[in-house]
């Protein structure tokens, strides 16, 4: 039985480009062009509800039930941990977690290290894993300002081209971990409706194939 | 006897079907003190769901914990005997938990079957999961699961053991793009990756499954546990619901062998989940095996359940000079509920408001 699947989208661009993708796999939904400030939009023939939410929201949507599947950035699946699926890398959205410091710092592996982070868990376990001994600074955004102020020694950020860095005299350090969107699915929901979203699957499987 | 004519919301009614379930089959309810030693817990971390304990000094100096967990006390209490230990619990319990900052009292509705536990044991044990899962709602899944399966083909095909935590939690995600890619990492041939990674990902009807496990993996020893256990419960009348994915087996620590899930449409969490748990029975010095269950009661509460049209049948405002004599009666006289007031309250919905003066009942 064929029921509607509720799917959880980024606002932005980069849910732009994941709507572009559905469209183009045959889960079109026309209305989504008409208002621009409706949030939710359905075509009940492909059996599709789309809702723009905040990005950093899509995971909390999906894993609560009220969304079947979302498109969310591999970040904050590992910030957050949600219990979902993570059925496919969409390979859109790409950019890396990185550790950043000012141009021609050198660390003191003497000292604590000071790292600002909106993302606390990621470089908790960073440098957990390499045994070193931090003092975060949760931020919630500017971060690459707290090494100019002296507010922090390095920061762990998102990375995507790099230009925001080299205009602060930052640069990466090192990578962390690769990042883009990837598509999970409610666990929950993914037993009852599971064909249809497998064959969606499938058919967003074979554009990032065809990308590659 | 059902108990949907009594004044229950649905997770109470739910519940004491469950029991009565239990009660049918011969296990016994186990009732237990809402504290237990500390050190029981200490000694046992793996075993728990969060490493949080809320602890006080009782009396006589000794460190106390309020119950975060009801299986290790059942286990503590159940010295190796022949014969099985039957048992069901209700019992509250506190622990942190992922959505609530702070502790919580969480309801706990569980079963356990300790002792020789054999064939007719494990699947009596998803044998009553499946059929809890029938009294909760009529639409359910029941995902089986077998951690020595995937663990034994890992370990043939050179998959390293320390690795295995990674492993089991990208197959609880069914990241399938992970998975290949720490299959690599971890040294396996493209062919072996592929059958690793596709063969953690196979769900489905458990016939269809094991027929296509049995032709790309040949004979193994968890397969044919999971054969015999599904032919067995499809004889006993449960096997429809049932899928085997082995996305639900993610608690390695905890359980050995089959591990189970269930689920109901339109909730989003699973609602039930269990397995064998002999590891815990070895931690604590015991020969015997042990394989329970439990039921997430406040998963129940998001129930979809009609909200009563009222609150109460009939608000009766008496005059205060109405002797209380006579209060009783009039009331009494009216039937159904009946919500005494002195004067019309308010934000009380209410079939009929009635006034009650100089004996008499009439409308307001």
């Amino acid at each position: 039985m064929k029921t509607m699947l509720n799917v959880a989208l980024p606002k932005g661009r980069l849910g732009e480009k994941v709507y572009a993708m559905f469209e183009k796999a045959g889960y079109e939904c026309p209305s989504i062009y008409e208002n621009s400030r409706k949030l939710i939009f359905e075509n009940e023939e492909r059996f599709v509800r789309y809702f723009w939410v905040k990005p950093s929201d899509v995971a909390i949507y999906v894993e609560r039930g009220v969304a079947d599947i979302g498109v969310a950035g591999k970040d904050i699946l590992l910030e957050y941990r949600p219990e979902v699926y993570e059925l496919l890398d969409l390979d859109i959205g790409k950019c890396r977690m990185a550790v950043a410091a000012k141009n021609g710092f050198r660390d003191d592996p003497r000292k604590k290290l000071r790292v600002a982070t909106k993302f606390s868990r990621i470089a908790g376990d960073y440098y957990r894993r390499m045994g070193r001994d931090i003092d975060i600074i949760h931020l919630n955004g500017s971060i690459e300002i707290a090494p100019i102020l002296g507010l922090s020694d390095v920061i762990v950020d998102i990375v995507e081209t790099g230009t925001t860095l080299k205009e602060n005299d930052l640069s990466v350090m090192e990578t962390i971990v690769p990042i883009s969107a990837r598509l999970i699915a409610n666990k929950s929901g993914y037993k009852f409706k599971g064909g249809q979203i497998d064959a969606l699957v499938e058919r967003l499987a074979l554009q990032t194939e065809e990308r590659k | 006897m059902t108990f949907s004519d009594l004044p229950l919301d649905l997770s109470e009614q739910i519940q004491f079907s469950l029991r009565r379930l239990y009660d049918s089959h011969g296990y016994r309810r186990y009732r237990m003190n809402k504290f237990e030693e500390y050190d029981l817990y200490a000694r046992n971390k793996d075993f728990l769901i969060s490493d949080h304990v809320l602890t006080f000094t009782d009396s006589d100096g000794k460190l106390m914990a309020l119950k975060p967990d009801v299986t290790l006390s059942i286990v503590k209490n159940s010295p190796d005997a022949p014969g099985v230990r039957k048992l069901y619990y209700n019992e509250n319990v506190y622990r942190v938990t992922k959505d609530a900052s702070g502790f919580r009292e969480i309801l706990q509705l569980g079963l356990e079957c300790l002792g020789q536990v054999d064939e007719c044991c494990v699947c009596e044990v998803v044998y009553l999961a499946a059929k809890s899962l029938d009294a909760i709602a009529p639409d359910w899944i029941l995902d089986l699961s077998h951690v020595g399966l995937i663990r034994e083909l890992a370990q043939g095909l050179g998959f390293p053991k320390e690795k295995e935590d990674a492993l089991f939690a990208l197959i609880s995600a069914r990241n399938r793009h992970e998975l290949l890619a720490l299959c690599r990492e971890a040294g396996l041939s493209d062919a072996s990756a592929f059958l690793l990674t596709d063969t953690a990902l196979t769900r489905g009807e458990p016939a269809r499954v094991i027929e296509k496990l049995e032709k790309t993996l040949g004979a193994m020893d968890a397969l044919t546990e999971l054969k015999e256990l599904t032919q067995a419960l499809d004889a006993w009348g449960v096997g429809e619901n049932l899928r085997i994915d082995f996305s639900v087996a993610e608690d390695i620590h905890y359980y050995n062998g089959l591990v189970f899930k269930g689920f109901v449409r339109d909730l989003p969490k699973p609602v039930l989940t269990g397995g064998q748990y002999d590891k815990l029975m070895k931690k604590m010095n015991r020969a015997s095996r042990a394989i329970g269950f439990a039921v997430y009661t406040d998963q129940l509460e998001r129930l979809e359940q009609a909200l009563p049209e009222f609150d109460v049948d009939t608000v009766l405002v008496y005059d205060p000079s109405t002797p209380l004599a006579q209060l009783r009666a009039a009331a009494d006289s009216i039937g159904g509920a009946v919500l005494l007031q002195p004067s019309v309250p308010q934000g009380i919905r209410c079939r009929r408001i009635l006034k009650l003066r100089s004996g008499e009942v009439s409308d307001l």
